[in-house]
C-alpha cells in the first residue's frame, strides 16, 4: 500500500500577534510548524503501513524552508519526501494549490502507484479545507472528508468513519481515494531514535515547475488563483456593555444581583 | 465569465428530511444580496423524497427552487452531489452560490469550485455585494487573529462562499410567499458511485453539548495553566453549565477539541456565556458573539472581549472565580431550600 500525505508548513497561529495600531500581522519571531492536522495524517499513514505494509510518502509545496516539515514527517515514520518549490507556485489560492499538488502526485504515481492520498482536515493558517477535495476532483478519485477513524483496509476498498455535525457516517470507498483527517483519529507518538536520526540527514526530492509534466502554467500561483484579498480591516466595533466596579467581592455581588432573574437557567449540582 | 451568469443560489442542506438551519440563514442574507443585485434568489435541493421541502425554501425567501430528487442522493456523498450541482450550475449559470460551512457544505463547495474552476472563500462571517461590479464581497477572520479579510473573485463565475452557521439571520417564514420549482434529473446509476454509506449514527458523536446549552462557561489563555483552568470546571459544575474553551486553551491541552468555541470550533448562542480569561480575538468571538448575554472577566481593561460583553469585570480571573463560585453556590443552595420548603 502506497499512501501519500500532503503536508503544509504553517506559521504557528498560537503565537501570531496583531499590531493593534496598524491591524497588520506581526510575524516577527513566529515559528513555522507542520500543520497539526497533517501531523495526525502522517501518523495515521504510518500506522497503516505498520499494519498492512507498503510505504508512506509526503508531499509539500512551499519555499525551500518547507523541507523542515518533510523532515518532521520522516521523524514520525514516513519513508519518502517530495517538495515542489518554485516561484511560479507563489501566491496560489486553494484552486491553484490543488492543481500544483495534483501534478506532483501524478508524477509520483508514475513510478509508484498511489492507493490513498491523505490531507489534514484543514491548515491552521487558512482554515479552508478546500485543497483535499480539489485534488480528488482533479485526480478523479472519491474524496471523503473529516475522517475520524479508518476501520477496515483491504486491497480494493477502505471503510471509514466520517465525522458529521451531529454524529458519524460509516463509508466504504473503493481505492484509490483521498481522505482528510480529523485530529481525533490518533495520538501522536514519540519519534523513534532511528527515525529521528534518519530525519536529520534526510533530503527530500525537490521539483521545480520544469520537473512536472503537462503543466498549464496559467493555472499556477497567483495567475491561476481566482480569489484575491480585497482588503483587510478591523472587525466592526461593538458598543461595550456595563462594567462592574470594585473589589472581586463587590463585582461578584453586583453580578449575582443582575443574574437574579436568570437563575432558572442554573442547575444546582446535586452531587 | 460572461454576462449570462445571473442569480444567487443557496445550497440547501438536508439532514433527516429537515433543512439545516444554516441554509435558511443563507436564504436570509441571500435575499438581501439578491435584492441589491436585482436578481432572483434560488434554493438548490438535492436528495431523495425532498421535493416537498421546496415550499419551505420559498417561505424563507427563495424565488426559485432547483430540485433533483433521486435515490442516489439519499445520503450525502461527494460524487453524486457534485454531479447534480455541477449539472445545474452549468445549465442555469448563477453568479453566486452560497453554502453552509458544515462538513457536507464545505465538502461539496470545494469539489464544485474545482469542477467549475472558480474561486471559493471559506468560513465567511460577513457578505455583501458591490452592485456596480457585481462582485461578492466575502469577509472572514484571517490568520486566527483580530483582523478581517475581504476576498473577491473578480474574473470567474460563479463566485462562491461557505458561511459559518448561526452568523447570519434567517427571515421569518412567510407562508404566503410563492415561487417556482424547477425539477431536473440526474443520470447516475448507483453502480457508478465509488462510495457507499454503510450506516449513519446520530448524536453520540458528540460528548459535549455546546450547541444546545443555555449557559456556557468558557475559559481562555488567561487561566494560566491546567490547574487554573480547573476553576472553569468548578464554576460550570456549580451552576450546571457546559464548559467551552478558546483555541489557545484547547491547543494548550487543557481540554479536548470538542469544547472549542470559535472559527475552528463550535458556534454557540446560549442565553448566558461566561468568557473568562478570554481576550476576545475574532477567531473566538465569531463563535459566540450572538449569545444573549455575555459576561467577561479579563485583567486587561482594553481586551476586545469587553466590546461585546454585556457585563465586564476587570481583574484576575483566578481571584474573582473562587469568590464567584462561592457566591453562586450559596445563592443556589438557598433557592433550593426555599423551593423545597
Amino acid at each position: 500500500m502506497h499512501i501519500v500525505v500532503c503536508v503544509k508548513q504553517v506559521p504557528d497561529t498560537k503565537v501570531i500577534k496583531i499590531n493593534p495600531k496598524t491591524n497588520t500581522l506581526d510575524r516577527r519571531g513566529v515559528p513555522s510548524i507542520l500543520n497539526p492536522y497533517d501531523t495526525h495524517a502522517v501518523q495515521e499513514a504510518v500506522h497503516l503501513k505498520q499494519q498492512y505494509g507498503g510505504k508512506v510518502s509526503v508531499l509539500s509545496m512551499g519555499p525551500p524552508q518547507a523541507t523542515a516539515v518533510i523532515k518532521k514527517s520522516i521523524e514520525i515514520g514516513a519513508d519518502e519526501g517530495y517538495l515542489i518549490s518554485d516561484r511560479a507556485f507563489a501566491g496560489a489560492d486553494t484552486l491553484a494549490t490543488s492543481y500544483a499538488l495534483t501534478k506532483a502526485l501524478e508524477k509520483i504515481s508514475k513510478t509508484s502507484p498511489i492507493d490513498m492520498v491523505f490531507c489534514g482536515k484543514h491548515a491552521i493558517d487558512g482554515d479552508t479545507g478546500q485543497v483535499g477535495p480539489g485534488i480528488a476532483k482533479r485526480l478523479d478519485i472519491p474524496p471523503i472528508t473529516n475522517i475520524s477513524a479508518i476501520t477496515k483496509v483491504t486491497k480494493d476498498y477502505v471503510e471509514l468513519q466520517r465525522k458529521l455535525q451531529d454524529g458519524y457516517a460509516y463509508i466504504r470507498s473503493t481505492l484509490p481515494c483521498l481522505i482528510t483527517i480529523e485530529k481525533e483519529i490518533n495520538e501522536i507518538e514519540y519519534a523513534s531514535f532511528p527515525n529521528m536520526l534518519k530525519a536529520v540527514h534526510f533530503q527530500p526530492v525537490v521539483w521545480s515547475v520544469d520537473h512536472l509534466e503537462n503543466v498549464d502554467r496559467k493555472q499556477l500561483g497567483l495567475k491561476g488563483s481566482p480569489t484575491v484579498v480585497g482588503k483587510m480591516f478591523a472587525p466592526p466595533k461593538q458598543e461595550g456593555g456595563h462594567r462592574l466596579e470594585g473589589t472581586p467581592e463587590e463585582q461578584v455581588k453586583q453580578l449575582v444581583e443582575v443574574l437574579k432573574d436568570k437563575q432558572d437557567l442554573f442547575h444546582v449540582n446535586k452531587s | 465569465m460572461s454576462e449570462q451568469h445571473r442569480g444567487i443560489w443557496v445550497f440547501a442542506e438536508v439532514n433527516d428530511g429537515t433543512i439545516a438551519g444554516v441554509s435558511l440563514e443563507l436564504l436570509g442574507v441571500g435575499r438581501v444580496l439578491a435584492d441589491k443585485l436585482d436578481v432572483p434568489l434560488a434554493g438548490v435541493l438535492l436528495g431523495e423524497n425532498i421535493t416537498p421541502l421546496s415550499e419551505q425554501l420559498i417561505h424563507y425567501g427563495a424565488d426559485e427552487v432547483y430540485v433533483i430528487d433521486d435515490p442516489v442522493l439519499k445520503d450525502y456523498r461527494t460524487e453524486p452531489f457534485l454531479a447534480g450541482m455541477g449539472k445545474l450550475a452549468r445549465m442555469y449559470v448563477p453568479e453566486i452560490i452560497l453554502y453552509g460551512a458544515t462538513p457536507n457544505g464545505k465538502d461539496i463547495a470545494s469539489a464544485i469550485a474545482t469542477d467549475l474552476k472558480t474561486g471559493l472563500t471559506a468560513d465567511c462571517t460577513m457578505l455583501d455585494v458591490n452592485v456596480e461590479k457585481r462582485l461578492l464581497e466575502a469577509s472572514r477572520p484571517a490568520f486566527g487573529g483580530n483582523i478581517m479579510a475581504t476576498i473577491l473573485c473578480k474574473k470567474h463565475r460563479p463566485q462562491m462562499a461557505t458561511v459559518r452557521p448561526k452568523v447570519m439571520k434567517s427571515l421569518p417564514a412567510d407562508p404566503a410567499r410563492k415561487g417556482t420549482v424547477i425539477e431536473e434529473k440526474l443520470q447516475m446509476k448507483e453502480e457508478e458511485i465509488r462510495t457507499k454509506v454503510l450506516e449513519i449514527i446520530k448524536g453520540p458523536g458528540k460528548s459535549v453539548d455546546l450547541e444546545g446549552a443555555d449557559v456556557i462557561v468558557c475559559g481562555g489563555k488567561g487561566m494560566g495553566d491546567e490547574q487554573g483552568f480547573q476553576l472553569i470546571h468548578q464554576l460550570a459544575d456549580t451552576i450546571g453549565a457546559s464548559v467551552g474553551g478558546t483555541r489557545d486553551a484547547v491547543e494548550a491541552g487543557w481540554l479536548s477539541h470538542d469544547h472549542q468555541v470559535g472559527q475552528t470550533g463550535e458556534t454557540v448562542t446560549p442565553k448566558i456565556y461566561f468568557a473568562i480569561g478570554v481576550s476576545g480575538a475574532i477567531q473566538h468571538t465569531v463563535g459566540m458573539k450572538n449569545s444573549e448575554m455575555i459576561i467577561a472577566i479579563n485583567k486587561d481593561p482594553d481586551a476586545p472581549i469587553f466590546d461585546i460583553a454585556t457585563y465586564g469585570m476587570v481583574g484576575d480571573a483566578r481571584e474573582i472565580l473562587p469568590v464567584m463560585i462561592k457566591a453562586f453556590d450559596e445563592r443556589l443552595r438557598e433557592n433550593e431550600v426555599v423551593s423545597h420548603a
